[in-house]
């Protein structure tokens, strides 16, 4: 069933001009920033920003930087809110039903397959940074590549040790994988507004509306009793992967977190879907 | 095959079937009637595990559904309320997609059984063109595919026909027929009334949520004792057969008597010319809207 969901989303050219457009919004800064010749000065622009200009191996970095807070969530969003009212809006849902299909083993293959997703498009995204960057920036001259170690504001001076690449690719794997785990919790809150809901669109912008929410608490200080758990606000600590040493605290907080939206809101879409008359 | 006892499910206040017990025997071809709003797509569902009953029981295939639907269903074969498909794959792509959905259907034999499936139903010779492409017909051909797809022992048809052209109805009555004589039970839900009629060996009506009436068609269709007569000379005719005329419209009699060729020797007898002579059968329109009323989507005026 994994395998069938996997080839649904390979098979949609929806799925694919995603990926493109997440590719797209780093390459369109990239080649700003080469052409200008320039740096933003630290503090400003994205994170990583003022540091690529000097060495365009940690381009990648600053990619999932631009493309984390907005466009990640928003594809997210449109393929998870797709899985299950997706299915209902085409009639394929009680096809797949009868066929048979346990309800339950249907969700978890969703769930998968949107992991699966998330991963090959940061990844995707990685790899085509990379190689961005290192055509328009170089690599700085150096062999080895200097691990920021700035501020929590985001800054990014090349201070600290340097880094072999090898240690820039754990740190980047690291990073990875917290980015698709906080997406992970994001996905589920839109999967179960998927099986409440009978309208894909109607499931993708519910789960962006707690998106915007969670954001908007965020900034707000008389919010601050609940911000340690709204859902985006552990989203930025990946950064930590490229501190020297890596700063464990806010990243294990975020799994933590992670895990709790993905066990209640997982469990949740379970309760209602396998429970639900399919009347689509 | 389908047995359900007092099932009933409610939607709010609304009773949408309301303590059904139906009937489906092996080997029939059981023709599942009712006015539109009437129940039967969530009927239906219910046996199909996908809308859960409010009370009562079902059983398919011998076994308890919701319980074990998952396995009852593999040996189903169902068409729910239109066909479905992802409209911008190729048919034979989607018949893979749903192939391979779940357990029991074996990769080295799809290939086969989906070109045996096309075949069936008239889509053999369809191209890669994606499904958004098809029309109506031939979307309810490729429904009627994957229906078919892993040789079920039950088909649950719900409105098989909608959307083909005469010849297609036809086509898919005579694959149904053909399904039916190799085994296979039938459980066809309509509202066209000649559909069932030519297609079925059995009949259930059911009239807002309650089934009133569950009978052989070929009881039904019985006789009624009076025959049709068709003459030249009817004032000739109702001279000879006195007391038996019912009733005269012009040039045709219906006469109270048991057997056709007697009435016909009797009359060429007495020198009354015959046009035409038949028994009165009732027709299935005539015993439908003897039991139902009329269907919801209808919203006279009160009084």
């Amino acid at each position: 069933m994994i395998g069938v969901e996997l080839r649904k989303l390979a098979l949609r050219p929806r799925v694919w001009f995603s990926v493109l457009l997440l590719c797209l919004l780093p390459a369109i800064v990239g080649v700003f920033l080469a052409t200008a010749d320039f740096a933003p000065p630290p503090g400003q622009g994205g994170a990583f920003l003022s540091a690529v200009v000097n060495d365009g191996a940690l381009y990648p970095a600053a990619a999932l930087a631009l493309v984390l807070p907005l466009f990640l969530p928003i594809a997210v969003a449109v393929t998870a809110g797709d899985a299950i009212a997706g299915e209902a809006a085409t009639g394929t849902l009680r096809y797949l039903l009868v066929r048979p299909v346990g309800r339950t083993r249907l969700l978890g293959a969703k769930m998968v397959a949107l992991a699966v997703y998330v991963t090959a498009a940061i990844v995707i995204v990685v790899l085509t940074s990379l190689v961005l960057g290192v055509i328009l920036f170089g690599t700085g001259g150096n062999p080895g590549v200097a691990g920021p170690g700035g501020q929590p504001t985001g800054v990014t001076s090349l201070s600290g040790q340097s880094l072999s690449s090898s240690a820039l690719g754990l740190r980047l794997l690291g990073a990875v994988s917290y980015i698709v785990v906080s997406m992970l919790g994001f996905a589920a809150i839109t999967m179960f507004l998927s099986t409440v809901s009978d309208s894909a669109l109607g499931a993708a912008l519910g789960g962006l509306a707690v998106l915007i929410t969670s954001s908007v608490l965020e900034t707000l200080d008389a919010a601050a009793s609940v911000k340690p758990y709204l859902p985006t606000h552990y989203w930025l600590s990946w950064i930590d992967f490229f501190r020297d040493p890596v700063l464990w605290r806010n990243i294990d907080h975020g799994l933590l977190l992670q895990a709790g939206y993905i066990v209640v809101f997982f469990g949740a879409a379970w309760a209602n879907f396998a429970t639900k008359d399919v009347t689509s | 095959m389908i047995v359900t006892h007092a099932l009933t499910k409610r939607y709010g206040r609304t009773v949408a079937v309301d303590a059904v017990g139906l009937e489906v025997r092996e080997g029939d071809r059981y023709g599942f009637l009712g006015p539109n709003g009437s129940g039967k797509t969530t009927l239906v569902r219910m046996l199909l595990g996908l809308v859960y009953a409010t009370a009562g029981e079902i059983e398919v295939l011998g076994k308890p559904v919701p319980k074990r639907v998952a396995e009852v269903l593999p040996d189903v074969g169902a068409l729910v309320e239109g066909p479905a498909a992802y409209p911008h794959l190729s048919g034979r792509r989607n018949l893979a997609l749903l192939d391979a959905a779940g357990r029991g259907g074996g990769r080295r034999t799809r290939r086969r059984r989906i070109d045996e499936a096309l075949e069936q139903v008239g889509l053999g010779g369809v191209d890669q063109r994606p499904v958004k492409a098809y029309s109506l017909g031939m979307r309810q051909r490729l429904g009627l595919a994957g229906a078919l797809l892993r040789k079920p022992r039950l088909l649950i048809l719900d409105e098989p026909t909608n959307g083909l052209d005469p010849q297609g109805i036809k086509e898919i009555r005579e694959l149904l027929t053909e399904l039916n004589a190799g085994g296979t039970t039938v459980f066809l839900s309509s509202h066209l009334l000649a559909e069932v009629e030519q297609l079925c060996t059995r009949v259930g009506v059911v009239d807002r949520g309650r089934l009133v009436l569950e009978e052989d068609l070929a009881t039904l269709r019985a006789a009624t004792g009076r025959i049709l007569v068709g003459t030249p000379d009817p004032a000739a005719a109702a001279a000879v057969l006195d007391g038996q005329l019912e009733a005269r419209d012009g040039d045709r009699l219906v006469i109270r008597h048991g057997d056709p060729a007697a009435l016909n020797a009797l009359l060429v007898e007495a020198g009354v010319r015959v046009t035409s002579i038949h028994a009165e059968q009732r027709t299935l329109e005539q015993v439908v809207l003897d039991v139902t009323g009329p269907g919801s989507d209808r919203f006279g005026a009160a009084g």
